[in-house]
């Protein structure tokens, strides 16, 4: 079967790319990063690419708020490119600074334009944390290419300061649960004495940053874009997983990713 | 035009952070703190661009609320902080890019903090809140109201180039000279340099003297560590011995040269140590201090110090994957009276310290992997701060000979006023005046900056566009250049140097320590190429001058001469020093172990130098790059301590992986010196074991932080480590890569205790045999490796339990059978968990293995020899628990042979059981992970 070409953009500051290539590679599919310069200049041009896959890291050192820079230089430079990919059903991931850019260029929930009622800020704790964290990927979740693992766990790692999902308002919260929650974090299944996860309910460090309703990750309106603060491209072999659970592989989620670019 | 435009989320947790952490400092009238990001932008921009900068850029819709054009509603008493004009700020670079994204005319921005403190106040209460929680005044300005804008940079530039007469000059106004300039050179090297420009019949120019100073600085060319010594040395038992040294760093290289095992690729020769990982892949390693910036501004000294460390590993042309910190302070409940004046407490060292390492690894997606923290209080003015960065290059890919026609190019950040005098700063001691005289040395990082020479070097190294490399750092160009050049000779000119400002005199922009600079030796034909890489990366890239075959130290400002000096006298010309060191041993004492009882034990497990730090850990990034194995805190909470980092360098094939571990114990030196040397390598050796790392193939790092080695006493301990270290890489067969020392940690006339940090390197043969102190399952047998000893001297429980113990534990003499052995067994697999034992022995480490597992454990202790309190709480190297599933018996012992002995088993009920003294797991849980003893 051929390896659909996945782009993975870096900016200054990107990190976590070398990572989230060797996850595209494991799924069978094939990575090319490129610095946001090639981009502009078009030596690399997004349309050549069947999905597209924003790293985490510290674009441009999340000065003035995480993700913020690079999604202006999305929102400026690439904003058709984008639009054309997504209707195109491209599937487009963000983890961690990736769903950060996604959420304040106004592409998750979406649509774009639109007075932003989502938002990815300061940890409840007040600090960057780094812990491994259990998910549920949501049965519910309209994301037609996230569909393949519905229903599933994973585990892997957090590595953020400023994770905390908020919302504008109620109605903003409610639209997200029509559909548009992709992953929740779940108190962990480690304990000999709970084997089986259940909600975190918000409670800390299950719920490591304070979230509302959980909520780990969430997608667009029409399915294709899908962004996570917590990094599956650290869990896709066996001995990545510290000790705990068998199981719980991030390699699935990638599967589904270039299989949705197909 | 210049508009204010301040942004506030309201429920920002810094100032909650802020309200938490008044009390600690005395003030409890404070009840709230709300926080405002303050941007003045200066430009020929309209209200609607300045509408959309906020809308953009600065104002999320969410969760923040604006004021544009004018000051933010006073809710409380309102204290306004800045950085000092000049200083890196990356908010403000950021938004003057995202101006130009889109499209407004060019802007110039400064930013600043705005807190408004709520509560009844006193003036005193705001004074402290300010002073303790909000500002630095090494690199801050601030106000209690408004503070006005000050843009840095107006000033034109000056090219003067100063001449510093010599020729007439006594001693005393030669040595007058040195202080005021902060040459930190002793008379003998003024002489030298007098002499040398009587000879040459000329004033020396002002960038030559520094030139020289930072050259022959402590820092840079470690005169104490290549000083002729005599030392007298009394032992424990009144034994005098004297004992010429004829250099210790010379001694530190001969045991290397010695021991020459084959996978050793390059040791001292460089920025970094290097060994081989496999047939492919090289591996490099170096730790650095920075003690005394962090001391001044915590998380600007961590910052620069993780930055330096890494472009080390950078400049040997390795791609940098993983960090490791050690860090001393002084107590974090030290009460404010004992805190001396002009000296930061050390909850605030700490927090500044943990929060400038994060901020610079995490940034540079760098897992922060392996590490230590200890208090004590002779750390309280002089906190330790020890770097490390681990490397990876493909085999023989690091260039080292620049060539007569390269061109001398500068890589990255650009250069200001910041960081001049650290090399000099340094090697000199401190007291409550140093912030008025070196705050200049102190600076902010910026690491984004820095992850593009990562990115810039890796690619550059691959396509051979260099032909060799080094990293800026203490003495700026003036190091860096003049080392490069040091064979062939280098003419330069700093008219082309980029700067943060205009207004720098030459010399300041050659002697200047700006980070995030390197400095490679590019071949004309591939000038271009590695231009259009650098654009590509967003890196900023100069073409300084050339190298020459004159043998000269050439730098020019445009046409006027800056320096002129023989490379032979500047790298040659230093004299060297002959140096008088004492040393006499802590004489032994009677003492009597207290009956140790389960309190005992969880007063050990909530000790701050054992109880768990993840609350430090959990703030580095320890998983990126994927390639973790063994993390700090493991078991099914997560919250066991490990006992050594393992990782898998992402990129590299078959099941090998990196081992990292470090050995520290500065109670012992206390009393004797050459034992620490050996008791930290066996504590970096037996951790590395225990997570599964091969004993016959480690390198090893060395770190001196000692106190003014010009008095005799410190000196004498310093040499006596140094006998340690060699002896000691003899027994374990460990060669030393590379090291440093950082002298001079003194406070008006205190010295720290002298600290020997041992960092080793070492390899997993197969990954999937890595263990870690938590795998135990109920029926497990728990083995104990090793033999206890009486000597209580420099143990966690002489300290704990104010026994004034002086004798220390003897060091292993042939330790090597004994790890070989634990190796093979954990190697075929038999071994389900290790853990070593050290601070507070047996009965702690025993208790961290069950709270890491969370199961009970019963044993019999054994005893040899030693009275039952002592069985648990002796602190002799060569320990270590083991568990091994009860089918594997015969196997286990069979391996283990005399060195093991099966004591006890894994129980699974809720006790950790030693003998007659029972823990309840639970309370040795809170103990650990929450220092409460109930």
């Amino acid at each position: 079967m051929s390896r659909p070409p996945v782009l993975i953009p870096h900016a200054s500051g990107t990190n976590r790319d070398d990572e989230a290539a060797q996850a595209i590679r494991l799924a069978g599919g094939e990575p090319t990063i490129a610095h946001v310069n090639e981009l502009r200049s078009g030596t690399v041009r997004i349309a050549d690419y069947a999905a597209i896959l924003l790293p985490g890291g510290f674009s441009y050192g999340d000065a003035l708020g995480a993700g913020g820079r690079l999604a202006l230089e999305l929102r400026t430079w690439f904003a058709e490119e984008l639009a054309t990919a997504a209707s195109a059903g491209k599937p487009m991931l963000g983890i961690c600074n990736g769903f950060q850019v996604l959420v304040k260029a106004g592409l998750l929930p979406g649509p774009m334009g639109e007075t932003r009622s989502v938002t990815l800020t300061e940890n409840a704790e007040g600090r960057f944390e780094c812990r491994w964290v259990t998910l549920s990927v949501e049965p519910a979740c309209r994301s037609g290419w996230l569909g393949a693992i519905a229903g599933t766990t994973m585990r892997c790692p957090i590595a953020h300061g400023e994770g905390r999902l908020a919302v504008a308002d109620g109605a903003s919260a409610e639209r997200l649960e029509n559909g548009l929650v992709a992953f929740r974090y779940l108190a962990d299944g480690a304990r000999p004495t709970s084997r089986k996860p259940v909600a975190a309910a918000g409670a800390y460090p299950a719920n490591p940053n304070g979230s509302v309703n959980d909520i780990a990750g969430i997608c667009d309106e029409g399915g294709t874009i899908v962004g996570l603060m917590p990094h599956p491209e650290d869990h896709v072999l066996d001995w990545q997983r510290p000790s705990g659970p068998e199981g719980g592989l991030g390699l699935p989620l990638f599967e589904a990713f270039v299989a949705g670019a197909r | 035009m210049t508009v204010r435009i301040d942004v506030t989320a309201p429920d920002d947790p810094r100032g909650a952070h802020v309200v938490a952490n008044a009390p600690l400092v005395g003030v409890t009238a404070l009840t709230g703190c709300r926080v405002t990001r303050v941007h003045h932008v200066d430009g020929d921009v309209s209200a609607e661009q300045i509408a959309a900068l906020c809308e953009q850029v600065l104002v999320d819709p969410v969760v923040d609320s604006s004021v544009v054009g004018g000051v933010t509603p006073a809710e409380g008493r309102v204290v306004e902080v800045a950085l000092m004009p000049g200083a890196t700020d990356p908010d403000a670079r950021e938004l003057e890019r995202a101006a130009r994204n889109l499209g407004l005319p060019d802007i110039r921005v400064v930013t600043a903090r705005r807190y408004d403190l709520l509560g009844e106040l006193s003036d005193a209460d705001v004074a402290t809140v300010t002073h303790r929680l909000l500002a630095n005044d090494t690199i801050e300005i601030w106000t209690e109201g408004e503070l006005p804008a000050e843009f840095a940079g107006a000033a034109e530039a000056d090219v003067r180039v100063d001449l510093v007469p010599l020729e007439d000059l006594s001693d005393d106004e030669l040595l007058r000279l040195s202080h005021d300039r902060v040459l930190s050179l002793d008379l003998t090297e003024m002489r030298a340099i007098q002499a040398h420009f009587a000879a040459e019949r000329r004033h020396p120019r002002d960038a030559e003297l520094e030139t020289l100073a930072q050259t022959w600085s402590e820092h840079c060319v470690h005169k104490t560590f290549r000083a002729k010594i005599d030392l007298t040395h009394t032992a424990a038992d009144g034994t005098v011995t004297y004992s010429h040294h004829d250099g210790l760093l010379q001694a530190l290289r001969a045991v290397t040269d010695e021991l020459d095992p084959p996978w050793l690729r390059s040791a001292f020769v460089d920025d970094a140590g290097i060994v081989a990982f496999d047939d492919e892949f090289d591996i490099a390693f170096k730790v650095e201090t920075h003690n005394h910036p962090s001391a001044l501004e915590p998380f600007g000294g961590a910052n620069t110090g993780v930055g330096g460390v890494v472009r080390d590993v950078i400049g040997v042309s390795a791609r940098p994957i993983a960090c490791t910190d050690v860090l001393c302070f002084g107590p974090a409940d030290l009460p404010d009276a004992r805190l001396p004046a002009g000296v930061l407490h050390p909850r605030r060292i700490r927090d500044g310290v943990v929060g400038g390492i994060g901020d610079y690894g995490n940034k540079l997606g760098l897992p922060t992997v392996n590490g230590a923290v200890l208090y004590d209080d002779g750390y309280t003015a002089n906190p330790l701060v020890y770097c490390g960065a681990l490397g990876i290059l493909p085999h023989g890919s690091h260039p080292t000979e620049p060539q007569v026609g390269d061109r001398v190019v500068s890589l990255g950040g650009r250069v200001g006023r910041d960081g001049i005098h650290g090399a000099t700063f340094s090697s000199a001691g401190m007291d409550a005046s140093t912030v008025d005289h070196v705050g200049s040395a102190v600076q902010i990082g910026d690491p984004i900056t820095e992850k593009g020479l990562i990115e810039v070097i890796e690619r550059a190294r691959d396509a051979r566009l260099y032909h060799a490399i080094t990293d800026c750092g203490a003495g700026g160009f003036s190091s860096s250049i003049g080392e490069m050049g040091e064979d062939l000779g280098v003419e330069v000119d700093l008219s082309v140097v980029p700067l943060k400002y205009p207004g720098l005199q030459p010399w300041e922009i050659w002697l200047s320590e700006a980070q995030e600079r390197i400095v490679i030796a590019v071949p004309s034909a591939k000038l271009g190429e590695l231009e259009a890489l650098c654009d590509a990366w967003d890196v900023e890239v100069t073409d300084l001058g050339t190298f020459t075959d004159t043998k000269r130290l050439v730098v020019r400002y445009g046409a006027t001469p800056v320096v002129d000096l023989p490379m032979g006298f500047l790298h040659e010309g230093i004299p060297r020093r002959e140096m008088q060191a004492v040393w006499v041993d802590s004489p032994p004492k009677e003492i009597v172990p207290p009956a140790i009882d389960a309190s005992h034990i969880l007063r050990l497990l909530a000790h701050p130098n054992v109880a768990s730090k993840e609350d430090i850990v959990r703030r580095y990034d320890h998983e990126v790059r994927g390639g973790t194995v063994v993390r700090p805190y493991v078991g099914p909470e997560a919250d066991g301590p490990a006992d050594a980092a393992v990782l898998k360098p992402l990129g590299t094939s078959g099941t090998k992986a990196v081992v990292l571990s470090n050995g520290i114990c500065p109670a012992v030196g206390r009393h004797d010196p050459f034992a620490m040397a050996l008791l930290a390598m066996d504590e970096a050796v037996r951790n590395l074991v225990a997570v599964g790392g091969d004993p016959d193939q480690v390198a090893v790092l060395d770190n001196f932080c000692w106190g003014d080695p010009t008095k005799s006493d410190r000196l004498g301990s310093l040499v006596r480590a140094v006998q340690g270290c060699t002896e000691g890489a003899r027994r374990y067969g460990m060669p030393f890569i590379s090291g440093k020392d950082s002298l001079f940690n003194e406070f008006d006339g205190e010295a720290i205790p002298g600290t020997l940090l041992i960092s080793a390197l070492g390899l997993v043969p197969d990954l999937h045999c890595a263990i870690d102190s938590a795998g135990m399952a109920v029926g497990d047998d728990i083995w104990f490796v090793g033999r206890h000893q009486a000597a209580l001297g420099g143990s966690l429980a002489s300290e704990e339990f104010g026994l004034g113990a002086t004798d220390v534990p003897e060091p292993l003499v042939d330790p090597l059978p004994r790890y070989r052995a634990v190796h093979a067994a954990i190697a075929s697999d038999l071994v389900t968990a290790a853990h070593d034992c050290s601070d507070g022995g047996l009965a702690v480490a025993l208790s961290e293995m069950a709270i890491a597992a969370r199961q009970g454990v019963a044993i019999e202790v054994p005893t040899d020899g030693v009275d039952a309190a002592t069985a648990l709480i002796n602190e002799a190297p060569g320990r270590l628990l083991l568990s091994a599933r009860a089918a594997d018996r015969e196997a286990v012992s069979a391996i283990l042979g005399e060195h093991g002995r099966r004591i006890g088993a894994v129980t699974g009920d809720g006790f950790v059981s030693l003998g007659a003294v029972v823990v309840l797991l639970d309370d040795a849980v809170l103990a650990f992970t929450k220092g409460v003893v109930s």
